[in-house]
């Protein structure tokens, strides 16, 4: 058996390649009548290298299997960090898991979407095929490591995620010949309607407005506005327009004034400045160099959060020396298995400035 | 230029020393007379009319210098204003030369207007927005700096050098393009808008941002050069009978994919390398996105390296799990791809401030996915009384229209509203209108009505009427 596998699998490499080269030798003869010189046929190497995506009929689904048992491993070391440990972490990403019952896995549709006072959604709830769970891990996951994932690492990760939500038991392999009868169990699997007219640019709308021109309102009401604690929340509004010119912002860092500036705009406070400096702060160096792709303030990402590397190091004497080396060479196992790698694009200043920052605070 | 060239008669010299009465006459700066008229008169000699021109230009030239000299003339106060009555720096003194900025940006005055993350919509930057600042803009056209920005796993600058587009599935052949190989082939260039499905998802509820910025700022508009995808697609002898559905996908870590509906965008989709005259920006999908006219944001992939033609749609993750809209009863719209008609006043908007009661030209942008923008509308009492505005010319189809209209305020309170209506004849609803079809947990196409309400302290802010 072993040996046929074998003998099948030189049979379809010799074929590849005769075909490639057929391919190749068609190419420069064929070109296309309407734009020769402009193009070329894609091997099929290339075209299997590209074409990975799996549909909701599993076109383009590889062979392959993965445990639940086995997910759960891969999940500890890649995924927890950022969707928690039973995929209910709300801090980064949305939940994954939570929100379906046992009776939705019957019918098909998600119950709760329809009570009001459902807080959050969480992946199972909405997705309605399997095939966009595989496809999309598959693609594009883990975060900052994408198409790291093998096939079986893949179906073992579904597995997982499914045995999260009940879906499938604990003890479940999944495979590219059973995931058609797990996709009959996806909880909102009826849930999804194409039922609009959004799909198509002659589609029909849903609703259409007024036409009226006067004595429209009897009584116009104010339905909502912002809070006076959301006044500043979006930073200070004086600064995010023009220092000059008939619109200025308001200075959302204070209550609104008491009266018209004048049109010479005397009555403002920036009436002097005409135009905001430009700073580099270690803020913008952090952001900048994508340092908050892997970090947040005060919540663990990927790596740690500046506050718990504050705290960590606090009082130490050579912390900065120390954590200036680690930001120029990377680093891993002080925080978990993710490493850190090395950011050598970083000045010796910004790199200081930066260290310096997440130290301090300042 | 020799003084045999251009001799000055006794006539010239007093026209030049009359109006020089209260100063001294001094020296013309050089090049005072233009390239032309210096051509001009050494080839066909002094005439009654060059000799008028040169009268003018160098008494234009003449006064200048007057106000320019070394004893500055002193004003009594309340004379007038400084502004005018002071000299200037720019003046006075030599300016910077040509190609200082190789690369031009603004003015160091225009700072404040950048783009911009509203705090707290995401919690990873990486798969975030940042939304342009409509509060300052003009015309139609999105500057390229301040095109907005959503990526789903960061953005990198591509080396355009080994990017590949690969056309794939329904195809007679599978095809491999080089950037090389696609700028070669007939391009056109069309000014769409694209529009994030989410823009304005933040206010379904309620008011929840303080700014154009954060309500609309998901939406740009450019004028983009590619291939049509018709003309690619039909290249690679594309099964466009059977093969309705069009998977793209971006190269970047999300390997973003969309499911594209042929039968709507066949006929105006662009893979496109340009916008605005340059490249695209590596932010905006350097070195080649797909543009999908009328179609929300998601959809014009970026980074684009593969299209593969099938026969149906694809659910992909940003298709079965995002981008979907929550209705009243739990179902999940899926595949809502078209931007309907909208528009916003954009100055004056949420967060600004007015300075003194009066004249404004009240001025805002409206487009639809549909088609073209037919009618604007504009109420000042909160959508009592409207009146119609003025659209700027050309309208073009599934692109930005830029409205104005003339209002004198006289100081009391004020809600501002703009109500677009495109030639399908479809009217911009309010917001109620929205919630009752489709409850307010729906995050996407947003397309309602906008109110500002004006205090008589001149602070625009954000609210919702009715």
């Amino acid at each position: 058996m072993y040996r046929l596998d074998k003998l099948f699998a030189r049979a379809a490499i010799i074929g590849l390649v005769v075909l490639s080269m057929q391919v190749a030798h068609a190419q420069t003869a064929q070109g296309s009548a309407k734009f020769p010189g402009i193009g070329r046929n894609a091997t099929p190497a290339e075209v299997l290298a590209w074409d990975i995506d799996v549909r909701p009929d599993f076109k383009g689904l590889p062979k392959g299997s993965g445990s639940v048992e086995q997910g759960q491993v891969i999940w500890e070391a890649k995924c927890a960090s950022c969707h928690g440990v039973f995929g209910e972490s709300n801090e980064i990403f949305t939940p994954i898991a939570g929100g379906t019952t046992a009776d939705d896995i019957k019918t098909g549709k998600v119950a709760s979407l329809g009570d009001r006072k459902q807080p959050q959604r969480t992946t199972l709830m909405k997705v309605p095929t399997v095939s966009t769970l595989w496809d999309y891990i598959y693609r594009a996951m883990p975060w900052n490591a994408p198409r790291s994932l093998t096939p079986d690492d893949t179906y073992a990760l579904v597995a997982f995620i499914l045995s999260l939500g009940e879906i499938v038991p604990d003890d479940f392999v999944l495979s590219n010949s059973n995931i058609a009868e797990v996709q009959k169990r996806m909880p909102n699997r009826n849930g999804m309607t194409r039922n609009h007219g959004f799909w198509s640019v002659n589609g029909k709308p849903d609703v259409n407005g007024s036409s009226c021109m006067n004595n429209c309102v009897k009584f116009v009401q104010i339905g909502s506005s912002l809070p006076d604690f959301a006044r500043n929340a979006h930073g200070n509004i004086e600064e995010q327009n023009r220092l000059y010119g008939p619109y200025r912002g308001s200075d959302s860092t204070k209550p609104p004034i008491d009266k018209l500036p004048g049109s010479a705009a005397e009555g403002l406070a920036h009436a002097g400045d005409t135009h905001a400096t430009a700073t580099k702060g270690p803020a913008t160096i952090f952001k900048n160099e994508n340092c908050s792709a892997c970090h947040a303030p005060n919540a663990k990402l990927v790596g740690p959060s500046i506050a718990d590397i504050a705290a960590k190091y606090k009082g130490q004497s050579g912390a900065q020396e120390k954590l200036m080396a680690k930001v120029k060479n990377g680093g891993s196992g002080v925080w978990g298995s993710i490493p850190m790698p090395p950011q050598s694009q970083l000045s010796d200043q910004d790199r200081a400035t930066l260290v310096h920052w997440v130290l301090t605070g300042q | 230029m020799t003084k045999k060239q251009i001799e000055l008669s006794t006539e010239d010299i007093s026209a030049v020393e009359k109006p020089a009465n209260r100063a001294r006459l001094v020296k013309a700066p050089e090049h005072f007379i233009s390239q032309e008229l210096i051509s001009d008169i050494n080839a066909h000699g002094l005439d009654e009319t060059r000799r008028g021109f040169l009268r003018q230009g160098f008494l234009s030239a003449v006064s200048g210098a007057v106000a320019g000299l070394a004893t500055p003339i002193a004003f009594a106060a309340g004379e007038g204003d400084p502004a005018v009555l002071e000299k200037q720096e720019w003046q006075t003194t030599l300016g910077k030369n040509v190609a200082t900025m190789p690369y031009g940006v603004p003015s160091i005055y225009e700072a404040n207007l950048i783009r911009r993350e509203s705090p707290g919509l995401t919690r990873v930057s990486a798969a975030s927005v940042a939304f342009t600042p409509l509060q300052g803009l003009f015309g139609t056209i999105t500057p390229n700096g301040l095109h907005f920005e959503r990526h789903h796993q960061g953005w990198y600058n591509l080396n355009p050098e080994t990017h590949r587009l690969m056309v794939n599935g329904m195809v007679k052949n599978a095809r491999v393009f080089t950037m090389n190989d696609l700028m070669r082939l007939p391009s056109v260039s069309r000014t769409h808008f694209i529009e994030c499905g989410a823009n304005t998802g933040l206010e379904w509820g309620n008011v929840a941002v303080p700014t154009v910025q954060y309500t609309h700022g998901m939406l740009s508009c450019c004028e983009f050069t590619g291939v049509p995808l018709k003309v690619l697609l039909e290249e690679c002898g594309a099964d466009l009978k059977n093969g309705k559905f069009l998977l793209a996908e971006g190269g970047d870590g999300s390997g973003m994919t969309r499911t594209i509906n042929l039968e709507a965008c066949l006929e105006d989709a662009i893979v496109a390398w340009s916008m605005n005259g340059e490249m695209l920006r590596p932010e905006n999908g350097f070195p080649l996105r797909l543009v999908v006219p009328g179609v929300q944001g998601v959809s014009w992939v970026k980074w684009l390296r593969r299209l593969e033609v099938g026969d149906m749609p694809w659910n992909a993750k940003d298709e079965a799990v995002h981008y979907i809209e929550l209705m009243p009863d739990g179902m999940h719209r899926q595949y809502a791809s078209i931007q309907e008609c909208k528009s916003v006043i954009t100055t004056p908007s949420g967060g600004q401030q007015l300075l003194d009661k009066g004249f404004y030209n009240v001025s805002g942008m409206a487009w639809s996915g549909r088609g073209k923008i037919k009618r604007v509308d504009v109420s000042f009492d909160g959508g009592n009384n409207w009146r119609t505005a003025r659209l700027e010319t050309p309208i073009l189809t599934k692109s930005i229209t830029r409205f104005n209209i003339d209002w004198v305020w006289d100081g009391s309170p004020a809600i501002l509203q703009s109500r677009a209506v495109d030639d399908t004849g479809y009217i911009q609803p309010s917001i109620k209108v929205l919630r009752d079809a489709r409850g307010n947990r729906s995050i996407y196409h947003n397309n309602a009505i906008q109110s500002w309400k004006l205090d008589s302290n001149g602070e625009v802010s954000n609210v919702q009427v009715g």
